[in-house]
């Protein structure tokens, strides 16, 4: 799509803007502009889907819609592969852990796209007792595409703006910073630990 | 087609109270037997050793004053006859309820869905443990007086515990909780999922190896559970049809169909002879596109990546001409209660016929690309066999149930929409191995290819849609109407209050049976014949789950 196609310029104006407000080295400007059209080009998704959103994913990988056009096609089952994980379908609240682990397990820099009604606000579901009404609430998402489900060509159309969101980055200094190694007990150990309370441990109880 | 289903016939009646006087038979919709709590496990059994092998549907029931109880739907696979009982316990602070599992292998996950939804600890049931939500969930959210402020999310992880809770009754009537071992200390246990591309969606197993060899397998089920019979219950009837084709999306607008049809039943109305033919050729539209979807993603999971893209390819077709009159791909949201949404497209009919005379010649290809290849015969020949009698135990419905031997088709059973017209052959193995559930939806292709090409020249003139009141009531009384779903019996149980919104409404899952009866199949396969097992069962994760 050439740039006059996309209808939210000015969003990405301001965040280019807001990147470039300190000035750029040129040296590393001009790397970065390298390796952010490498990465843009060829970024993979996680296989991740729970429901119906899904299948309307797996028909955008599939032969007439095709993303590997794209870029896309290298769809990889592990979280530790993978550069974006599209949340297609609903997240509920058995899940939601569940899936930021898998986020945390993703390597830097890692984005994510809501898919669907459902993992934008809860969808058709908002109301539920066990759904997530919005996967914002778990994880930072990047790129929302709406729809119950969206169309594959909505889909190709928000994995072109995450496209877009990469090419702006800057990979130096910017989206490849590392965490230090407290943070990084710290998270390891949170993942290790769950929560234990009176519900998790059994006792032998007797009733009339 | 709702009249002859009306009154069950009255030799059973008194057969049942010959049986167990304190049965009480109440009419109201379809009407039911109530049965008392002590006595209902041998008048179970009875029904059993009479026939009644096929346990359709157990549902979980808030009566509020009247207290907890359990809705049964039987049937007779031999004659065919059906019969609704239900028990209840006026308990609400521990209520307690027999099981029937030892009768039926159905009743198993049932109860306990019902546990996990109700609270209702059912006595001697091996293994209590919640079904869908998480164990440190509090409270039960089907009961009316459910408060949702009590469970915030939570984001720890959740422990997984190797044993489970059972209730045993004691002679002097009290009962005590025991702990029923479920993987040894020194086994060694596998966690396949939930995000894992096998297990087709969010399904969770935890398999107990020695070596290859699979000893036990405990399915997690829950990650999609949204929650949508208690959503129903502050629906209205028109608003609760969108839900229903987010069940299982591949059988969209069959799920959708039973409802409407469980609620045309309710109000005692008939579509036009328009409707039901547009009906019966949308579902099976939906059946193609399902065993299409099937097909590609068994071939996936085994490696065959090219047929993936074949199969994809040819369902892109069938999505066109949906989409072209519902303007849904996926998901159609087409029936309405008394008709269709729209009327046809002009280019329907023809179409359909142009898509069947291309859909033959690509159907050989497909058996030429993956039927015939040794490694798919290999791997598919022989392996994850279940038995006719453990299908019907079970309830393991469609192409599961048929790939067995076992004739359990809806559409054959209790003929709906114009079914009962229609001149088809209901395919059936009785191998009840993987290459036979393949075989069993390959065929059903062609048989639905052959029933829409019955009806689609004779589409009757009439009306779409029919006038319905703009405020929709159901009178008081339970109701429960089948579909053949993509997957096997889908079905609707509504119990109406008179109300405009239902009561209480269940699923009838589809997928559910196929998941308890995976432990059965996989024991003694190989590992990696649970990939082939799970892809020619043909779930749906979000059915499962509800
Ligand atoms: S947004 Fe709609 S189609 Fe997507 S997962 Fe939710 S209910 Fe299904």
């Amino acid at each position: 799509m050439s740039y006059g196609d996309f209808n939210d310029n000015e969003y990405i104006e301001r965040m280019i803007a807001e990147l470039r407000d300190g000035g750029t080295n040129v040296l590393v400007g001009c790397l970065d502009e390298l390796i952010e059209w490498g990465r843009s080009n060829s970024l993979w998704p996680l296989t991740f889907a729970t429901s119906c959103c899904g299948i309307e994913f797996m028909a955008v990988g599939a032969a007439r819609y095709d993303f590997a056009r794209f870029g896309f096609e290298v769809a990889r089952a592990s979280p530790r592969q993978a550069d974006f994980i599209m949340v297609a379908g609903t997240i509920t609240h058995k899940m939601a852990p569940v899936l930021k682990r898998l986020y945390d397990q993703m390597a830097d820099p890692k984005y994510v796209i809501a898919v669907g009604g459902c993992a934008v606000s809860g969808g058709p579901f908002k109301r539920s007792y066990h759904v997530v009404d919005g996967v914002d609430k778990v994880l930072p998402v990047d790129v929302y595409i709406p729809g119950c489900p969206p169309r594959p060509e909505a889909m190709l159309y928000g994995l072109m703006q995450l496209q877009r969101k990469v090419k702006v980055q800057r990979f130096f200094g910017g989206v490849n910073c590392q965490i230090g190694e407290e943070e990084y007990e710290e998270l390891l150990r949170r993942d290790l630990t769950a929560e234990k309370n009176d519900l998790n441990v059994e006792g032998e109880e007797k009733h009339e | 087609m709702w009249k002859e289903k009306r009154s069950m016939n009255s030799n059973l009646i008194d057969k049942i109270t010959a049986w167990e006087p304190r049965a009480v038979w109440t009419e109201g919709g379809d009407g039911m037997f109530t049965v008392p709590a002590d006595g209902f496990h041998d008048l179970a059994g009875r029904l059993l050793s009479e026939g009644f092998d096929f346990l359709r549907s157990l549902t979980g029931m808030d009566w509020g004053e009247a207290g907890f109880g359990v809705v049964y739907h039987l049937e007779a696979t031999a004659t065919g006859e059906n019969v609704v009982l239900r028990t209840l316990t006026e308990e609400r602070e521990h209520p307690v309820l027999p099981s029937v599992c030892d009768l039926w292998k159905a009743a198993e996950l049932n109860e306990r869905e019902v546990f996990d939804y109700f609270g209702v600890r059912f006595l001697n049931h091996p293994d209590m443990r919640r079904l869908f939500l998480r164990d440190d969930w509090v409270g039960y959210p089907l009961r009316k007086d459910y408060d949702p402020a009590q469970n915030p999310l939570r984001m720890s992880n959740e422990v997984s515990k190797d044993s489970s809770p059972t209730y045993e009754l004691q002679s002097d009537g009290s009962y005590i909780r025991k702990r029923n071992v479920l993987f040894e200390e020194d086994e060694y246990v596998i966690n396949i999922g939930p995000q894992h591309p096998a297990t087709h969606g969010v399904l969770r197993f935890r398999v107990s190896l020695e070596g290859e060899i699979i000893k036990k397998l405990d399915p997690h089920c829950g990650y999609i559970h949204r929650g949508i019979e208690k959503m129903c219950e502050e629906l209205t009837y028109p608003q609760t049809l969108a839900l229903t084709d987010r069940l299982d999306y591949l059988g969209a607008t069959q799920n959708r169909h039973a409802l409407c049809m469980c609620i045309e039943k309710g109000l005692g109305v008939e579509v036009s002879e328009r409707v039901q033919y547009i009906r019966t050729i949308m579902d099976e539209l939906q059946r193609i596109d399902s065993h299409l979807l099937f097909f590609a993603c068994l071939c996936m999971d085994m490696g065959a990546l090219t047929a993936f893209f074949y199969g994809f390819r040819d369902r892109e077709k069938v999505l066109d001409i949906l989409e072209q009159t519902t303007g849904g791909r996926l998901i159609q949201t087409y029936n309405t209660i008394g008709g269709v949404q729209a009327d046809i497209h002009p280019d329907f009919v023809r179409k359909t016929k142009e898509f069947i005379a291309y859909m033959r010649p690509k159907l050989r290809e497909y058996h030429e690309v993956f039927t015939g290849n040794v490694i798919a015969q290999e791997r598919l020949k022989g392996t994850g066999v279940l038995t006719r009698e453990d299908a019907i135990s079970f309830g393991a419905t469609g192409g599961t149930g048929r790939a067995a031997g076992w004739a359990c088709d809806v559409r054959k059973r209790h003929p709906y929409a114009v079914y009962g017209k229609v001149d088809f052959e209901e395919v059936l193995f009785t191998e009840g191995d993987c290459f036979a559930r393949y075989m069993v939806r390959m065929k059903e292709i062609e048989q639905s290819m052959n029933i829409i090409e019955q009806l689609i020249d004779n589409i009757p003139e009439g009306e779409y849609q029919l006038k319905m009141k703009p405020v929709i009531r159901i009178p008081e009384g339970s109701y429960y109407a089948a579909v053949e779903g993509s997957r096997g019996e889908f079905g609707v149980f509504l119990e109406s209050r008179g109300d405009k919104s239902p009561y209480r409404m269940k699923f009838r899952s589809t997928g559910l049976p196929l998941v308890a009866c995976l432990e059965t199949i996989a024991r003694g396969t190989k590992i990696a014949d649970l990939i082939a097992i799970g892809g020619t069962l043909d779930y749906v994760v979000p059915d499962i789950d509800r």
